[in-house]
């Protein structure tokens, strides 16, 4: 049975009212709801990123569980060590990493490689922001191309880089990718991961209002159309199985995704008919993949 | 008393409000017309800091609310309003 709201009501989750987090922020929301299904046997590790500033400053938190914040590069190796510490001690905890994007895409990535093909059994958790929102909105790996930030003042014109790809390609039993735009595809993903043992991975799509100039009453909306216009496709692969979890049944232009933004309001039409024709080629390459006994 | 009494370990104790009244930030507040509720919960599912408390019907914790409006923009039928703030 999957889980439904009065379920989750009951459910206790780990975000205390009144944390540091900007109003309508998408990690805030993400988090409140994984930590329910997640549970209180859970320890999380945190790199630096928003989630650390979000936690409010010392001596006190607002998060209601036990949590290590460490450095940059860190976070899967700690996460690797404390969750073999506990297996030493017979002690079943769920370890999960919550990082950010820049900690996951760019300066975490090689601790992140180095415990999915250890296939280290913990859940690590990349809330994608798409920038370093914290600092002051500066391009990660994981900014999309065309996108405004302090450090891309013309819109970036790398591509964005596919981390859950990138870690499908170890193996890692399961991958996934989510958001708030759809809240009980998250939440049964957060399941299953729990249900699978070894190196798990959910990429949470995660809206930051100052950061994407967007209205703060508008992160579940955006993140849906992020989903229904192909943007940021909703997908899990378990053992190499690919299945697209969230199918819209009819695709919105791309543009009203991101006419809504203020950080591609600079875009042109060409430019946006390009990016439209990239989202719909990955599109049609993961409906490909469906298709495979596996994809690796 | 193992411990010195100098020595402070950099832990945090969780705290509702470890940033403050978090209150006073809003702008606008959002008000409940609980003729139009029809309990979905989905403002309390995606309140993203948790101020909307289940009671036997929805009510909103003004103590720590930013007045996001993600709550107004999500009820279905449309019983959430957002009111801006005087002094
Ligand atoms: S900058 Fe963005 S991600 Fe960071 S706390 Fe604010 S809304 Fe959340
Ligand atoms: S305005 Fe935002 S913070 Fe306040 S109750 Fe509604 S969703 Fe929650
Ligand atoms: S979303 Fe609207 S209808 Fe649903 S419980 Fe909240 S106030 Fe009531």
């Amino acid at each position: 049975m999957p889980l439904t709201v009065k379920d989750l009501m009951k459910m206790e989750g780990a975000y205390l009212p009144g944390s540091a987090a900007c109003p309508g922020c998408g990690l805030s929301l993400s988090f409140r709801i994984a930590s329910r299904v997640l549970g209180k046997n859970t320890v999380y590790v945190v790199p630096a990123c928003c989630f650390s500033v979000v936690q409010s400053p010392m001596p006190l938190t607002s998060i209601k569980a036990p949590l290590l914040n460490i450095a940059f590069a860190a976070a899967a190796a700690a996460a690797s060590g404390i969750k073999r510490a506990y297996e030493t001690l017979n002690k079943d905890i769920n370890v999960v990493v919550w990082a950010g994007d820049g900690g996951t895409a760019d300066i975490g990535l090689q601790a992140l490689s180095g415990a999915a093909e250890r296939n280290e059994n913990i859940i690590y958790v990349c809330y994608d922001n798409e920038a370093y929102m914290n600092t002051g909105i500066q391009r990660s790996g994981a900014t999309p191309r065309g996108a405004w930030t302090r450090t891309t003042l013309k819109g970036k014109e790398e591509p964005k880089k596919n981390v859950p790809m990138i870690v499908a390609a170890h193996k890692a039993p399961y991958v996934a990718t989510a958001s708030v735009g759809y809240p009980f595809d998250l939440i049964r993903k957060f399941e299953k991961a729990l249900s699978i043992k070894g190196f798990r991975y959910i990429h949470l799509l995660s809206p930051c209002p100052p950061g994407w100039g967007i209205d703060s009453s508008t992160t579940v909306e955006i993140a849906k159309l992020a989903t229904d216009t192909y943007f940021f496709p909703l997908y899990e692969v378990e053992n190499g199985k690919l299945r697209i979890t969230v199918k819209p049944p009819k695709r919105r232009p791309l543009k009203d995704y991101l006419s809504v933004q203020g950080r591609f309001r600079h875009l042109s039409d060409e430019e946006i008919e390009r990016m439209e024709k990239e989202a719909i080629n990955w599109w049609n390459h993961l409906l490909e993949m469906e298709k495979m006994e596996s994809i690796l | 008393m193992g411990l010195s009494e100098e020595l402070v370990l950099p832990i945090s104790r969780p705290s509702k409000g470890a940033s403050g009244r978090t209150g006073v930030w809003r702008v606008f507040k959002p008000v409940i017309d609980l003729q139009k509720c029809v309990k979905c919960w989905q403002c309390w599912l995606l309140c993203p800091e948790e101020t909307i408390l289940a009671d036997d019907v929805p009510k909103v914790d003004y103590d720590y609310c930013k007045g996001c409006g993600v709550c107004a923009k999500v009820c279905p039928t449309k019983a959430i309003t957002m009111v801006e703030e005087r002094e």
